[in-house]
């Protein structure tokens, strides 16, 4: 393997874990909190569709970017409010979230499958560009890519270091022992869900705008769910989660890699290899259970009534 | 104000009525959708719950559309009484459909009686192995079994895929990615002439009746809804839980892959790329509307079947999106869902000053 085929696989890597990487962030605060929300897939697809049409009739792709966001906050505000106003049952919600989402994006997009758009281009910055391996990989991406390194350093910043933060994982470990202490727990919770919606909205808004400029109906392939999954991989950790969103984008893109050794394997084969991937971590992780006890938030997907 | 007062039961004739109440707010809710995308709604209803029914070879594809949907559903409501989540039954049923294409192909010679039952025996042990290693991953491994079937649903799609475009493809059919046409020995005899309703749908209604005694008649059924409701009572009570598991959904798995296999060797009659809708997805919101019940899951897959047909009928006659019945699909769940809060809460106006009566958690048995 030469240079750059090296360099090119790291920035196809980067590029492919980027929507991986902002989805799993949001998803990350939102079960920091304590709430599992299943339905990422559903968020994503209503973010890719409403991104890539607004962008396509406005012409301007920054307002798709921030309506997409803002439909990835309106389908999760959905799921807050059947979770935690009607008590309903966390895993079903999500479930019903992503299939309403899949049948609402495609829907919405019947007329737009097939038409082109102009994605949003590289941004190189000058002599770091230049670097070699790494150059292109960090220096030589669009403008998301770089949004989801800053993003990824606030939600680690936010975790680790900031008073919010330390509420959001109290409310997260043991609601009533905060609702005690007087935090606010359905409030953080709220907070935390749309925060995970905004983000899938835009990581699903990062594939029909940059990734691969167009709408189709699915588009978004699992990636809501492989993002749960990555949660798990990375122990509820900002830093693993960063980490594990590449290595799945090095996954998904094995086919390049295996190209530029002069292999030729069935396409269908080959993008078996990322869920593949999340089952066998999840398995290598899930097989010490008292560790997973230990990692995840304690009240995990369990719902909290608040005692007026 | 509105405000939810805690029923300190569970309310049996809500958990009845809210799916009905679902039902209704999602058609209210696609009228008001067909009146803002400039379509009459009244015509639209009709198109979509009339039309496709309104006669005889209407109700009999009504009947052909509901059979693998059926099948999925009822053995998903098995898994999820026991509080297990098998997202996989779309996965589980692509297996079953690719195993029994595997044998049909390979019996395309052989004229004998044998031949259909072991390609429906095949087809069940492709959704049975596929459910299996998620049975296995989640008993022995403890991992999650939402995440895991999910992800074996991409991947027996891809297997799909490539045996389609690969192994399996039709040597003479001109590089389509179709099988050949299997043979009058594999496929599914008709139950009705003149009709598609084929010999599958026996098989589901028998697969109702038989997951009904199993539930409410059996020792295994009580095991299995005890684990459910509460995992440390059954534990205590010396059941074998992890047997409880495997068989849970290995069981929904092998009625996904019948479910599959009937398909390809019924109304299909070869190996397509898309040869379900998903049916198994909609199988998870026909368990749930149905209660986990067997004559509840038997209207709701008609429901949802009727609702396959009016997609197809809205597109045709009103140039509305096919993507019409997933999002109805969609709506019925979450206002499901909603309506369910009824269940253990009753709503009260409050007009003046707020209650003073604290609102206490019910016993959620629902977990």
């Amino acid at each position: 393997m030469d240079i750059d085929l090296i360099s090119n696989i790291l920035y196809a890597m980067v590029r492919t874990g980027t929507p991986l990487l902002i989805v799993a962030l949001g998803e990350l605060i939102c079960e920091k909190s304590g709430v599992l929300n299943l339905g990422q897939e559903g968020m994503m697809l209503m973010g890719a569709v409403v991104g890539f049409v607004v962008a396509l009739l406005s012409g301007s792709l920054l307002l798709g970017f921030m309506l997409a966001i803002v439909a990835g906050m309106l389908m999760s505000i959905i799921f807050a409010v059947i979770t935690m106003e009607l008590s309903a049952n966390q895993v079903a919600t999500g479930l019903a979230l992503t299939i309403f989402g899949t049948g609402l994006s495609a829907f919405v997009g019947a007329d737009f499958v097939g038409k082109p758009i102009d994605g949003l281009d590289p941004i190189f910055i000058p002599v770091l560009t230049d670097l070699p391996i790494i150059g292109r990989m960090l220096f030589g991406q669009d403008l998301i890519v770089y949004l989801s390194f800053v993003l990824f350093g606030g939600v680690y910043w936010f975790i680790k270091y900031s008073r919010p933060g330390l509420i959001l994982k109290a409310v997260g470990e043991n609601p009533h022992s905060a609702n005690a202490i007087g935090l606010p727990v359905l409030k953080t919770r709220y907070l935390a869900i749309i925060f995970g919606g905004a983000m899938a909205g835009l990581a699903g808004s990062y594939l029909s705008l940059a990734y691969t400029p167009l709408w189709a109906e699915n588009m978004s392939a699992g990636r809501g769910w492989i993002a749960l999954a990555l949660v798990v991989f990375a122990s509820w950790k900002a830093e693993r989660v960063l980490l594990g969103a590449w290595l799945f984008g090095l996954a998904s893109i094995l086919h390049l890699v295996f190209q530029g050794l002069g292999f030729s394997v069935s396409p269908n084969l080959l993008a078996i290899l990322p869920y593949l991937a999340t089952v066998v971590v999840l398995v290598i992780l899930s097989s010490n259970q008292s560790r997973s006890r230990l990692v995840a938030p304690m009240s995990l997907g369990k719902p909290f009534y608040a005692k007026s | 104000m509105i405000k939810l007062e805690p029923r300190g039961e569970r309310s049996k004739r809500m958990a009845y009525l809210s799916p009905v109440l679902a039902a209704v707010l999602t058609m209210l809710t696609g009228v008001i959708l067909f009146t803002l995308l400039g379509v009459d709604p009244w015509e639209a209803l009709v198109t979509i719950l009339y039309v496709p029914i309104s006669d005889t070879y209407g109700i009999a594809e009504l009947c052909v559309k509901a059979t693998p949907i059926l099948l999925c559903a009822i053995g998903l409501s098995v898994v999820f009484k026991a509080q297990i989540w098998n997202i996989g039954a779309e996965g589980q049923l692509l297996i079953g459909g690719l195993f029994g294409s595997y044998m049909a192909l390979q019996l395309i010679d052989v004229e004998s009686a044998w031949v259909l039952p072991t390609v429906l025996v095949f087809g069940a042990l492709g959704g049975l192995v596929w459910a299996g290693i998620a049975a296995l991953l989640k008993v022995q491994f403890n991992t999650n079994e939402i995440l895991t079937t999910i992800m074996m649903n991409y991947i027996a799609l891809n297997i799909l895929l490539w045996a389609v475009h690969g192994p399996l493809k039709d040597p003479d059919g001109y590089n389509f990615p179709e099988s050949a046409m299997f043979s009058d020995s594999s496929l599914l005899p008709l139950l009705i002439e003149d009709t598609r309703i084929h010999f599958g749908l026996a098989l589901a209604l028998l697969a109702v009746v038989a997951i009904w005694v199993l539930m409410s008649r059996s020792f295994y059924g009580f095991q299995i809804k005890v684990m459910g409701l509460d995992a440390s009572a059954a534990r205590l009570s010396g059941f074998k839980e992890k047997r409880l598991a495997y068989f849970a959904l290995m069981l929904s798995g092998a009625l996904a892959g019948l479910a599959g296999v009937s398909e390809v060797t019924g109304p299909i009659g070869q190996l397509i790329p898309n040869i379900s809708p998903g049916y198994g997805y909609a199988a998870i919101i026909v368990a749930f509307l149905g209660r986990l019940h067997p004559v509840g899951i038997l209207l709701a897959s008609l429901l949802m079947a009727l609702l396959y047909m009016g997609g197809e009928m809205a597109q045709i006659s009103l140039g509305l999106p096919l993507a019409l019945t997933g999002l109805f699909q969609g709506m019925l769940l979450f206002y499901l869902l909603a309506c369910d809060v009824l269940i253990s809460f009753r709503v009260r106006w409050i007009s003046r000053q707020p209650t003073t009566a604290p609102i206490q958690p019910t016993t959620n048995t629902q977990g």
